[in-house]
């Protein structure tokens, strides 16, 4: 493999009860996924303020991942519902102050679908790859 | 029911007072929240409880120091409060909808007066035409008959009062509706000569106990109308150009480049109606960095641009208030680097109230986007 490629850099906010369970059973199922993302347990997709995903985001970080439980599962019975406006206020935002908004995916992913949060990280660094790295990683002006 | 507040002598200013002061003496509110002038002629709202100091009153006075809003939140939010009544521009009455919203708020035992708005000046410009030119308050409310809403030579309006298309109120029982922000009483400026009376919309039970039981119609509700469209048509255009302008500008300099000068002084942030959080993060010490974590920043970018987490200031605050913005541009008017802030917010604003289809300062019943969903919505975005 070559040294010099590219990796990205993905933090993923992964909600207690749904994402961050997936992903603990991707695991100790022993499924295969790149290590390109830092995790970071929070109690809910819908705790999530957007400043936590900004801050990376400006940093220098290539993606932000949000993972929470799918819709009707969620542990607080509508924060994955609120998650979702405040996601799609958020992107609209970065878009419209001239920022990449793909940067930022929210998914859904179940306690038992260990496989889908491997999934969902493999296809998020192959994106980020084709993408190429976050321009703020050497814009000093932000 | 629809009257006409009578105007003696061609004096304007003394009817709105008169109105005021009978408010307080039929004991109809206990204090009334009006921009006051003090003796030396600058203006800032007052809480008043004595008539006598109503003559002092200047809702008219084209000038705009702060969003009263702000202000309204504290003396409204809970019991035992007076009941009063506040004397509200149109974009001071959206910011307070907002605010009810947000619970800072209360619209309960309150009196709102929306009163049309002819376009205001920015604090120091105000005083310096006071000092050299003088006001010319007949010209100023003769502009509300014609729409010919244009500044007095040599000064410019606020700039978001250029590129305000909501200058006008509605009243909440007249069924009548152009779009304006609602208030229980409305001095109805636009289409109307102000020499000679002052049109007002208002409750049947206190128009009687105000003895205002004399119904005129005023101006004709089409040449009101009328007025308004040709105002809300030029401040449109005024509008959409600075828009297209902005987004070229946020397109290729970035918001970055919009506010490089940017000093993070928070002066935005605290004359902002909408930014009410008592724990702001920006405030707390989140943001105080160890020194070897800056060059550990300046060592991975190269440079760093200082004060740090400006434009995290800027990001977060436009999700935070955005979907309430009202545009009352009192962040541009508080920048000491005269950075387009609220050009920024509303450009940007514009853009993500059209994804929820909500409008900031319209209906008080409709809740905020953030804080409300519907289970069958964007159903395709978390799936892929």
């Amino acid at each position: 493999m070559n040294n010099n490629a590219f990796e990205p850099k993905i933090v993923a906010f992964l909600c207690n009860w749904c994402a961050y369970t997936g992903a603990d059973l991707a695991g100790t199922s022993r499924i295969q996924y790149p290590p390109n993302v830092r995790i970071i347990r929070v109690m809910c997709s819908g705790s999530v303020d957007p400043t936590y995903v900004l801050k990376p985001l400006l940093d220098g970080v290539d993606g932000v991942l949000i993972g929470g439980c799918h819709p009707g599962d969620c542990h607080y019975q509508s924060g994955n519902y609120k998650a979702r406006r405040r996601i799609i206020a958020l992107k609209q935002i970065l878009k419209s102050a001239g920022f990449d908004d793909d940067r930022v995916w929210l998914r859904w992913i179940s306690a038992s679908e260990g496989g889908r949060f491997a999934e969902t990280v493999t296809k998020m660094t192959e994106f980020l790859k084709e993408k190429g790295p976050n321009p703020m990683r050497r814009e000093w002006a932000v | 029911m629809k009257t006409v507040i009578p105007v003696e002598n061609g004096d304007t200013l003394v009817a709105v007072r008169g109105f005021l002061k009978r408010l307080l003496e039929a004991g109809v509110v206990d204090a009334v929240l009006v921009p006051m002038e003090t003796p030396a002629g600058a203006v800032t709202p007052a809480l008043v409880s004595d008539s006598r100091l109503l003559d002092a009153a200047n809702p008219l006075a084209p000038v705009m120091g702060l969003n009263a809003a702000r202000v309204v939140g504290p003396v409204s939010i809970r019991e035992p409060r007076g009941k009063i009544a506040a004397v509200l521009r149109p974009c001071e009455l959206r910011a307070l909808v907002e605010l009810v919203k947000l619970k800072q708020a209360s619209l309960d035992d309150m009196v709102t007066i929306g009163v049309d708005c002819l376009g205001t000046y920015d604090v120091p410009v105000y005083e310096v035409m006071r000092a050299d030119d003088g006001v010319d308050v007949a010209a100023y409310l003769a502009s509300a008959q014609s729409g010919e809403l244009a500044p007095q030579d040599g000064y410019a309006f606020r700039d978001a009062c250029q590129m305000c298309e909501k200058p006008h109120v509605s009243a909440l029982s007249s069924g009548e509706r152009l779009g304006g922000v609602e208030a229980v009483v409305t001095l109805e400026l636009f289409g109307a000569d102000l020499s000679a009376g002052i049109p007002v919309t208002l409750p049947d039970e206190l128009a009687e106990k105000l003895g205002l039981t004399d119904p005129s119609p005023g101006p004709s509700p089409a040449r009101r109308r009328e007025i308004i469209e040709k105002v809300i048509a030029a401040r449109t255009q005024v509008r959409d150009a600075r828009f297209a302008e902005m987004d070229r500008r946020l397109e290729q300099e970035g918001i970055e480049g919009v506010f490089a000068a940017c000093v993070r002084c928070h002066n935005c942030m605290t004359v902002c109606p909408i930014c009410y959080c008592k724990t702001c993060l920006f405030k707390s010490p989140t943001f105080d960095h160890e020194p070897l974590q800056y060059m550990n920043w300046a060592h991975r970018k190269g440079a760093y641009r200082l004060p740090a987490d400006t434009m995290l200031f800027h990001l977060t605050r436009l999700n935070h208030i955005v979907l309430s913005c009202v545009g009352c541009g009192m962040c541009t008017s508080a920048c000491p680097a005269e950075l387009p802030v609220g050009r920024v917010f509303r450009t940007i604003g514009q853009q993500v109230q059209a994804v929820f289809d909500y409008v900031p300062g319209g209906n008080v019943e409709e809740p905020l986007p953030l804080i409300t969903f519907r289970e069958d919505e964007w159903m395709e975005v978390g799936e892929e």
